[in-house]
């Protein structure tokens, strides 16, 4: 499997509107791949149809060499997600709210444990397990969802625009971690409209009024050119 | 344990939690049949005379008439809660987490159904506990075959919310539920007057609360309290329960698309 996700001319309508156009794009295995995109983009619709909260007749999705329209179970079981909604529940526990997601995937009460232990030690939450996730910071809330797209050990992650509202340090902290994660391996697709989060040695993608209009590795990509300035050239151009 | 009993348990536990969270929630669950009960039945009982009529072998009082419907109500205002949960839950996304598991949809929607429905079925039990204390009481033996009956109803009325929110867009929209759908149910049905007396004043009336769902899950209710069976009761509520969660399981497959499309 030399991708952790692929995707082919794939295209979504809102009734006559195109959202998506004819989108292609692969996610290599253990990269980090940012997808950039203006508000509008179509961003959000990408997401919907990645996680299957959306389908669409036209075009295919391949996670971790799994077909999601034939084998949904299991293309489902090795994506994790962090939307960009915050998706916990405030009146539960750190905890609880972990073992809850652990069970939607079918693991284990004894097995969910030590996962969440050890994901609580990673991220140095351990004595707070018990707290309700109302009294975290937007920050650790964060971290607790990307904690928890990992319990099931997916090998694709996708984050949908995972540092907005967040305060400076939270937002290097949470992306230094997802690259230290891709680097183990992990295969990640990061959707933003921030350029300052992607770095040089990531793939790119640009996605602007439901197309790809650019991909490749930054550095190469943007060819000594500011990276904002390149963006925000390539999506006017474009428009 | 298998992986779908799981996330059954990982779901109803978590209405569980969210319940004991939320005692208002249960509180106005509980206040509301009262007052009908202590104030409008109470109001009620020298104006409407009622004849003897089964499940009943003898006369009754108003307030003994109107216990099965008010233990309805409930069931209905927390089904139609629980789908404005659910619009919640889509707004804030936790829907999502719950959809993103790798496991059938069918299967999340119901177990999330029944969950919603135990959590009911516990609140009439308060009801008719606490209208037990004010004398208002059934055969012993009635509160226990009443289980079945109660669960039911509180399935159909469950998926019924189900698909509602399924169409429902925003929060704001659950007045236009209680207009158009909790009112409606409830007052065209048999659970503050039975039918023969709505059939005096208006035989189309009578006709229309004959066929409303909602009636055959308050008179399973009510002849199951008394230890009795109503077969037809039965069928309709058996048949409306499979009928509105396939609608429901099929208002929410991806590929319809109804649930995450933008206005």
């Amino acid at each position: 499997m030399e991708f952790g996700l692929t995707v082919r001319d794939l295209s979504f309508r809102y009734g006559r509107k195109l959202a998506l156009d004819s989108v292609s794009f692969d996610v290599p295995r253990g990269s980090f791949t940012a997808l950039l995109g203006p508000n509008g983009a179509g961003k959000s619709t990408l997401v919907a149809l990645l996680t299957r909260l959306l389908v669409s007749r036209e075009g295919s999705i391949v996670v971790a060499g799994h077909d999601l329209a034939r084998a949904p179970r299991r293309s489902l079981a090795a994506l994790g997600v962090v939307f960009q909604q915050p998706t916990l529940d405030l009146d539960l526990t750190v905890r609880q709210n972990l073992f809850y997601f652990a069970a939607l995937h079918g693991l284990s009460r004894r097995d969910a444990s030590v996962r969440i232990d050890r994901s609580l030690d990673r991220l140095g939450m351990r004595e707070r397990a018990g707290e309700k996730v109302r009294a975290l910071n937007g920050g650790h809330r964060r971290r607790m969802e990307l904690a928890r797209a990992l319990l099931h050990e997916p090998s694709v992650l996708m984050l949908d625009e995972p540092t907005v509202g967040l305060d400076a340090a939270a937002r290097r902290a949470i992306t230094g971690h997802v690259h230290d994660l891709a680097d183990q391996g992990v295969s990640v697709l990061w959707t933003t409209h921030l350029t300052d989060e992607v770095e040089d040695s990531d793939q790119l993608l640009v996605l602007h009024k439901g197309r790809i209009v650019a991909s490749g590795q930054t550095g190469e990509v943007r060819g000594g050119q500011d990276l904002q300035d390149w963006f925000l050239a390539r999506t006017e151009e474009a428009a | 344990m298998t992986g779908y009993m799981r996330v059954a348990q990982a779901v109803i536990s978590r209405e569980f939690l969210r319940f004991i969270h939320q005692r208002e929630r249960f509180l106005a669950a509980l206040v509301r049949p009262l007052v009908w009960l202590l104030v409008f039945a109470a109001g009620f009982r020298a104006a409407l005379g009622l004849s003897i009529m089964p499940p009943y072998e003898t006369y009754i009082t108003y307030e003994t008439y109107v216990v099965p419907g008010l233990c309805a109500m409930v069931l209905l205002f927390n089904g139609m809660q629980s789908s404005l949960s659910l619009v919640y839950d889509r707004e804030t996304g936790s829907m999502r987490i719950l959809l993103t598991s790798p496991f059938p949809r069918w299967w999340l929607l119901m177990t999330r159904l029944f969950g919603a429905t135990i959590i009911s079925v516990i609140q009439v039990y308060a009801f008719l506990a606490i209208a037990a204390m004010f004398g208002i009481d059934m055969p012993p033996l009635g509160y226990v075959a009443v289980l079945p009956g109660l669960v039911l109803g509180g399935m159909m009325l469950g998926s019924l919310g189900l698909v509602l929110s399924s169409v429902i867009r925003q929060l704001e929209n659950f007045a236009g539920v209680m207009n158009f759908v909790i009112f409606p149910m409830f007052f065209l049905s048999s659970a503050l007057y039975p039918l023969w007396k709505m059939a005096e004043s208006s035989p189309l009336l009578k006709e229309i609360c004959a066929l409303n769902p909602f009636t055959h899950a308050v008179e399973l209710i009510r002849f199951l309290l008394y230890l009795k069976m109503d077969w037809l009761a039965l069928a309709v509520v058996v048949g409306s329960t499979v009928v509105l969660s396939a609608l429901a399981v099929w208002a929410y497959d991806p590929s319809r698309g109804l649930m995450f499309r933008k206005v």
